[in-house]
């Protein structure tokens, strides 16, 4: 174990990226404490609000404390439209540790000052809050899924290629249906199916069951053909000749051969869990509003003038793309790691 | 002989897939609280007469399994019932598939003219500033969501007005002469063919380097440079024709992989493509569509893969050798 962990940190890549990951789930797990507002906060007068900007000179250019302007809306009648301006006249200092609504926080600002440090959305709610919160949902429903994938996998697998004939003909056929569907159709049928009404916690669940689903068959073909050349092997036979039944053969003896595989296929798969959660979201079919997932907040980016005039509505995007980018780089190392005859990125 | 007993063998195991993938379809869609002719029913335009013409084949009143048996001999004979919208479900499919599969032939056209190439030269040159600066992209490119850069490529097609956003043809396309409509058509299509071309290019141009490394390492290749032939007789004759024989079984799955990735696409485009139909399908529940739709997507993704094995034995005498 700590000769893989000495090899991992070798790479300049790996080590990057377990960083990075890292710290992304220590940011979601502390996100109550980090994100200056709370998942339920909203402040319907400042709908699109641009990022505030913090300060650190003052107006004399001297050395200041951190310190940020609130924007008032206006409307200016020559576009039609409102428009935020700073309003100069007073500052709101950054406050390290404040007390806000009775729980401590990380950072804050001043009583009557508004800290949006990427904007707000269409329903003035803190952009850089929802994030942290999001994150919760982006990254841990990989984790779960897989959580559903592997064992239905390697069971499904494991049977099929152990008892080998009509069983695994017939088995393997159901797998190889279930794979020629076009995966992303059947997850929004499935998820379009789901009753509505749920709540958040229910919908999330059925998320993470529906994205396992799509995902275990590909996985349980891989495993049956390992076992297809493991169960030849002497130490098989030996279990058998002493009596041991086929279910103890295959989970004591047979599955625990197939580990690097699966640690591999982990690593490997969970961005495509990640991928398929935020596009799910994304078209309003996967965690639904008022909960924040990076998928359905990019769902507003879906209107021209949001992209045009508010970028930082673009903020998950970049971050589906770290993480997913960080899970490739790691999970392309731990595969040259345990399986030396892969030569993917030497 | 040997080559049609393949074939004729390979063609009939489709079937019993596609009567599994069938059954599986039918009964998630059906399994759902949802009334299949809802929208039907509320719809002015439809007679009561086309209502019970449809119930009749759908066997509405019947249990399921019988539902399942009409439902399959109807598809079949290529009846596939009507929209929410009082279409005919086959002209809405007729009028869509030529696009998708238009999209998705010519970006896998274009991922192989450069991805084969490209994984090639990296392995070749393994190890090299190129050969890393490559790693770099194409990880870039497989770990961003194919619909976020479809909208960081909308707002540069909106801020520089080099290309229209959305469709496949302009408002005028009729009114345009042949070499106008092509152009026009392939203005339409540079931006979906970009987002998907960059996405599938990295994991062919990978998967392509990392076969060709494995090649390279074998004793074949090193008994003919010790034979003393050029570099480029080794690559090309040698190396080149074996390590090209599994892309062709990928070919399969970048198809498949293609057609997942071209829902998200063309729904950001606006693209008149299966994936953006059956989205919309299911958003409405128009049942009638999503099902057939369903079963198109699949056929086709079937058929791609038929059409990779085939290919793959007419490369590799292997394959015809052992089946």
């Amino acid at each position: 174990m700590r000769e893989f962990f000495a090899k991992l940190f070798q790479d300049k890549f790996a080590r990057i990226s377990f960083f990075t990951l890292v710290v992304l789930y220590l940011i979601i797990l502390f996100a109550n404490f980090i994100a200056p507002y709370s998942s339920s906060y909203s402040n319907r007068d400042k709908a699109y609000a641009p990022p505030s900007k913090v300060y650190t000179i003052d107006e004399k250019g001297n050395l200041s404390r951190p310190y940020t302007y609130n924007y008032i809306r206006e409307f200016e009648p020559t576009l039609m439209q409102t428009i935020y301006k700073q309003d100069r006249s007073q500052k709101y200092y950054l406050k390290l540790l404040p007390k806000i609504e009775g729980h401590r926080h990380l950072f804050g600002v001043q009583d009557g000052g508004e800290l949006y440090l990427l904007g707000t959305d269409i329903n003035g709610r803190d952009v850089f809050s929802r994030l942290l919160f999001g994150g919760r949902i982006s990254m841990t429903v990989g984790f779960l899924s897989l959580l559903i994938v592997f064992p239905i996998g390697l069971l499904y697998g494991g049977i099929s290629g152990y008892f080998g004939g009509i069983v695994d003909v017939l088995m393997m056929r159901f797998a190889e249906a279930v794979m020629a569907i076009p995966s992303f159709y059947l997850l929004i049928i499935l998820a379009a199916i789901l009753p509505t009404g749920m709540t958040s916690v229910q919908r999330f669940g059925l998320i993470v069951v529906i994205l396992a689903l799509i995902g275990w068959a590909g996985f349980a073909r891989v495993v049956r053909g390992m076992v297809l050349s493991i169960k030849n092997e002497d130490f098989v036979s030996a279990a058998k000749t002493i009596g041991a039944s086929d279910l103890r053969i295959i989970l004591k003896h047979i599955l625990p051969q197939t580990t690097s595989y699966v640690i591999i296929a982990m690593t490997l798969s969970i961005p495509s869990y990640i991928l398929a959660e935020s596009g799910l979201s994304f078209l309003g079919l996967g965690i639904q509003q008022p909960d924040a997932s990076w998928g359905n907040m990019l769902k507003e980016a879906q209107e021209f003038t949001n992209i045009l005039y508010r970028p930082w509505l673009l903020t998950p995007g970049i971050l589906i793309f770290i993480a997913v980018l960080s899970f490739n780089l790691l999970g392309d190392v731990i595969r040259d790691i345990l399986d030396p005859k892969s030569q993917k990125r030497i | 002989m040997e080559f049609f007993k393949y074939i004729s063998k390979r063609i009939l195991q489709v079937i019993p897939l596609l009567i599994i993938v069938s059954i599986i379809s039918f009964f998630i869609i059906r399994l759902a609280p949802i009334d299949p002719l809802a929208e039907l029913r509320l719809n002015p335009s439809i007679s009561q007469e086309t209502l019970d013409k449809e119930i009749k084949r759908l066997n509405l009143d019947k249990p399921i399994y019988i539902q399942y048996v009409s439902w399959a001999k109807s598809f079949l004979k290529g009846d596939l019932g009507y929209t929410s919208a009082g279409e005919k479900v086959s002209t809405k499919l007729k009028e869509r598939i030529p696009n998708t599969l238009l999209l998705t032939s010519i970006v896998i056209f274009m991922t192989w003219i450069v991805g084969i190439p490209l994984g090639i030269f990296a392995a070749v040159k393994k190890e090299t500033v190129f050969d890393r600066v490559l790693t770099v992209i194409s990880s870039i490119g497989m770990a961003i969501p194919s619909f976020f850069f479809a909208i960081l490529l909308l707002i540069f097609a909106v801020k520089t007005g080099w290309f229209p956003v959305g469709g496949l043809t302009s408002y005028n396309f009729n009114e345009l002469s042949l070499i106008g409509k092509f152009f026009d058509l392939a203005k339409h299509l540079v931006l979906p063919t970009v987002v998907l071309f960059t996405i599938s290019l990295s994991g062919l141009q990978r998967q392509m380097r990392a076969n060709m490394l494995e090649v390279l390492d074998s004793d074949y290749v090193k008994f003919a440079r010790a034979k003393g032939l050029s570099e480029f007789k080794v690559i090309f004759k040698h190396a080149l024709r074996n390590a090209i024989n599994p892309m062709i079984t990928l070919l399969g799955f970048e198809f498949a992989g293609l057609l997942s990735g071209a829902a998200l696409t063309e729904y950001v485009f606006q693209y008149p493509g299966l994936g953006r139909l059956i989205l919309e399908a299911v958003m409405k529940s128009d049942i009638n569509l999503v099902m057939a739709s369903l079963m198109m997507g699949t056929i086709m993704l079937i058929l791609g893969n038929l059409l990779a094995d085939i290919l793959l034995m007419l490369t590799d005498p292997r394959v015809r050798g052992t089946k």
